[in-house]
């Protein structure tokens, strides 16, 4: 009797130690980060002027051990993030995770997608189970605060529109009172709609669900009169539907919403990392400088502000922590900024959307990187 | 044992049961606390790397998005502990009516599974194995995609009497109180009060005489006169009712009370399903009653009715009542599935709240109580009826 329990106690006590050495072995990491806030923070007020990106946070280091970056992003919207029928992702979206990945191991193939829901997103993000959220996340103040999130530069300007059946006779919102609107749960349209509703003083019931595929179900379905996403979203859905001529995107635009890739708060390394991924393909475009023909100009430019952005001159990329053949890489591999957009949303795909205001600003557009140098 | 200590007796401590036994729950309790701790220090550490240090004081800030459904006044200005407050109600409302539902439909397909009639017991047996094996919440999607987002648009509602089907939901008569519904509130709690009493004086008149007059007949006829003289007695119709109407223009029906097809698809998928686990339940408990005090009723010369009335369902009660509360819980618990089928309910209001606000941790803190109070207090109210109906032992 008494030897049973003495192993029934034994036994506990390895079980116990067990999880003490494992819990152990994973409380630095939070540690870690507490330390790089407080070195990041330090280092300036010191007056040191310079900071050495390198020894700041350990996200970029997280993802070289573990050989491949995780991606938060969209499965449902087709030219942004859409899971196809062989298992592979791609869209507009799934192409900056790949950018990102290029810049860091030279591979755009090196990213595990982690498709997320709205609501799902920015815990996701917030408990480190994503390295990067890049899923047509709109940046708004209290998700840069409150949520914890660090919104980099935006990829795709966009705005709140409705869809609804042409045979409905709707062209105005104001003729959807008293509607039924689908909405999705979490979202920043949730709340515009509630705003614009109420300012206006338009009477409507939302009904709101999970996912992109279960909100345009139940539209599909007639249980709503309208759809309401981003008109980006809505160009999208619109062409997985089951007639999309049956169905007509509204004029107006009810609120703005710029779109890009989020990280946590807490390491200003990682967040300049995906920041100036970005803009890298903004600046190859701007440059001309393109997927074909980057090796051409690579060898042959004069231009010192094209040799800082494929690393023949400088050591930008080591700023950054990463090679200095960063910028190369992606747009070797995934392409400038036109390529990428061009490819999910130009004129000869399905889900073609005019560039509007995702133009250079030497287009008309508000595209804008700062100087690479 | 003998009242020596262990010096006197010559044994090492370490090999003393006593202070083994001691020893042993010390250790175990300051693992486990320290193993908490330990989460709780790991939890604390990363909110505060991440600006987030925990604090109710989100509760108190305008929630800033609608809800479809609601029992309470709610608007996008309400704050945050609002808008659970609706999903709480909301929660409330299809898991009362579900245990209502799913009970009587239980029982009667509890007592069908028993009947002589080979066509009812076996209909109720397919009933039992079809709807036990499906999973939840695959039944749940079955009956709003399949069933009521199938039934045809609101112009074209299918009507049967006043009660009006279509995608938009089930639209009932209702009735609206008007300026003398309070009072006729009293009136109807002066009904019961008149009611109790009547209960009381028959009851004695039936001891005296020894004929029981029909109490559990007169009582509720008595009540239903008092409300029904009470309503004509009042200047105005404490209720004034609506009815549904196709729509000329909009989109919705116009009056009467609307039940959402969300909200049909969960209560009637969670009443299906449950009720299958609750007819399982009521026969197990009827078959523990032994043979013999039927055949016993039956010689008394109680009919099939009498005898199930009478002698039988008070003795499966006490067999049936434990294992009926865990459905209850059960229930309760899986409207949380509501979330797959857009009805606004705790988890489906919680989740949002968590998106808007990025209070994870509060927000499930909080969550997680609220369930753990619906299941003591409906496990409390059926422990206090357990006790009532147990066997009185001398």
């Amino acid at each position: 009797m008494q030897r049973k329990m003495l192993f029934a106690f034994a036994a506990l006590l390895a079980l116990a130690l067990l999880t003490v050495a494992c819990s152990g072995g994973a409380a630095p990491t939070p540690e870690k980060v507490v330390e790089t806030v407080i070195v990041t923070v330090e280092v300036p007020a010191a007056g040191g002027g310079e900071a050495a990106p390198a020894m700041a946070g350990n996200t970029l280091q997280q993802i070289k051990d573990r050989g491949k970056l995780v991606c938060g992003v969209n499965s449902s919207v087709p030219g942004f993030g859409f899971l196809n029928e062989d298992g592979s992702f791609s869209g507009f979206d799934i192409d900056f995770c790949k950018a990102l990945a290029a810049a860091i191991f030279g591979d755009p193939g090196k990213v595990e997608y982690r498709p997320l829901t709205a609501k799902e997103r920015f815990t996701a993000l917030q408990t480190g189970e994503i390295d990067v959220l890049i899923r047509n996340t709109t940046w708004t103040l209290t998700r840069d605060t409150e949520l914890g999130a660090n919104f980099t530069a935006t990829t795709f300007y966009d705005g709140q529109g409705f869809i609804v059946r042409k045979d409905s006779g709707i062209t105005k919102l104001e003729e959807l009172d008293g509607a039924t609107i689908c909405v999705g749960a979490g979202t920043t349209t949730e709340l515009n709609l509630a705003d614009v509703f109420a300012a206006r003083g338009i009477n409507y019931t939302p009904l709101v669900f999970e996912t992109a595929d279960e909100t345009t179900g139940a539209y599909e379905e007639g249980r709503c009169d309208a759809y309401t996403t981003d008109k980006s979203g809505l160009v999208a859905r619109r062409t997985v539907m089951a007639d999309p001529e049956a169905h007509i995107i509204l004029e107006e635009t009810i609120s703005k919403e710029p779109l890009g890739p989020v990280v946590r708060h807490g390491d200003d390394q990682w967040y300049d990392i995906v920041q100036w991924t970005v803009f890298a393909t903004f600046t190859a475009e701007e440059y001309g400088i393109t997927s074909s023909n980057v090796d051409e100009i690579k060898a042959s430019t004069e231009n010192p502000s094209v040799k800082k952005l494929l690393g023949t001159e400088g050591d930008m990329g080591q700023k950054l922590g990463l090679s200095n053949d960063w910028a190369y890489n992606i747009i070797k591999y995934v392409g400038n900024y036109a390529e990428i957009y061009n490819r999910n949303l130009g004129p000869d795909t399905p889900t073609y959307i005019p560039r509007g205001l995702n133009s250079l600003y030497t287009d008309g557009g508000i595209l804008y990187a700062p100087p690479v140098r | 044992m003998s009242a020596q200590t262990p010096e006197q007796s010559g044994i090492p401590f370490w090999r003393d049961e006593r202070y083994l036994n001691v020893l042993a729950q010390i250790l175990v309790f300051a693992l486990v606390a320290g193993l908490l701790y330990s989460l709780w220090y790991n939890m604390n550490r990363s909110l505060e790397a991440l600006g987030l240090p925990l604090s109710l004081k989100f509760l108190k800030i305008n929630a800033s998005f609608d809800i479809g459904e609601k029992l309470i006044s709610y608007g996008r200005e309400d704050t945050y502990l609002r808008a659970y407050l609706v999903g709480v109600l909301n929660t409330i409302q299809v898991a009362v009516l579900g245990v209502i539902f799913a009970t009587i439909l239980g029982t009667i397909i509890g007592v069908a599974r028993l009947s002589t009639n080979w066509i009812v017991n076996r209909l109720a047996t397919w009933y039992v194995e079809l709807f036990r094996n499906i999973p939840l919440l695959v039944f749940l999607i079955f009956w709003y995609q399949g069933v009521f987002l199938k039934f045809p648009d609101v112009r074209n509602a299918i009507q049967v009497g006043g009660v009006y089907l279509s995608q938009r939901g089930i639209a009932f008569p209702w009735g609206i109180p008007t300026d003398t519904f309070r009072t006729y509130l009293y009136i109807l709690g002066f009904g019961v009060v008149v009611s109790i009493i009547a209960a009381v004086l028959m009851y004695r008149q039936g001891q005296k005489t020894g004929r029981m007059p029909l109490i559990s007949l007169w009582v509720p006829l008595i009540w239903l006169v008092t409300g029904v003289i009470g309503w004509f007695v009042l200047p105005q119709a404490p209720l004034t009712f609506t009815y549904p109407q196709l729509p000329e223009k909009g989109f919705n029906i116009i009056g009467g009370r609307v039940f959402s097809p969300e909200f049909m698809a969960l209560l009637s998928g969670l009443v299906l399903y449950t009720a299958a686990f609750i007819g399982e339940v009521v026969r197990a408990g009827i078959q523990a009653v032994s043979k013999g005090q039927v055949e016993a009723a039956r010689a008394l010369g109680l009919n099939g009715f009498q005898t199930l009335r009478l002698v039988v369902f008070p003795q499966a009660l006490r067999v049936i009542v434990p294992p009926l509360t865990s459905q209850y819980l059960n229930l309760t618990k899986n409207s949380s599935l509501a979330i797959a089928i857009g009805y606004p309910d705790i988890v489906h209001v919680y989740g949002t709240i968590i998106n808007q606000s990025g209070r994870a941790v509060e927000m499930t803190a909080i969550m997680m109580a609220t369930y753990l109070t619906f299941s003591l207090l409906t496990s409390a109210f059926m422990n206090w009826y357990n006790k009532r109906i147990r066997l009185v032992e001398r």
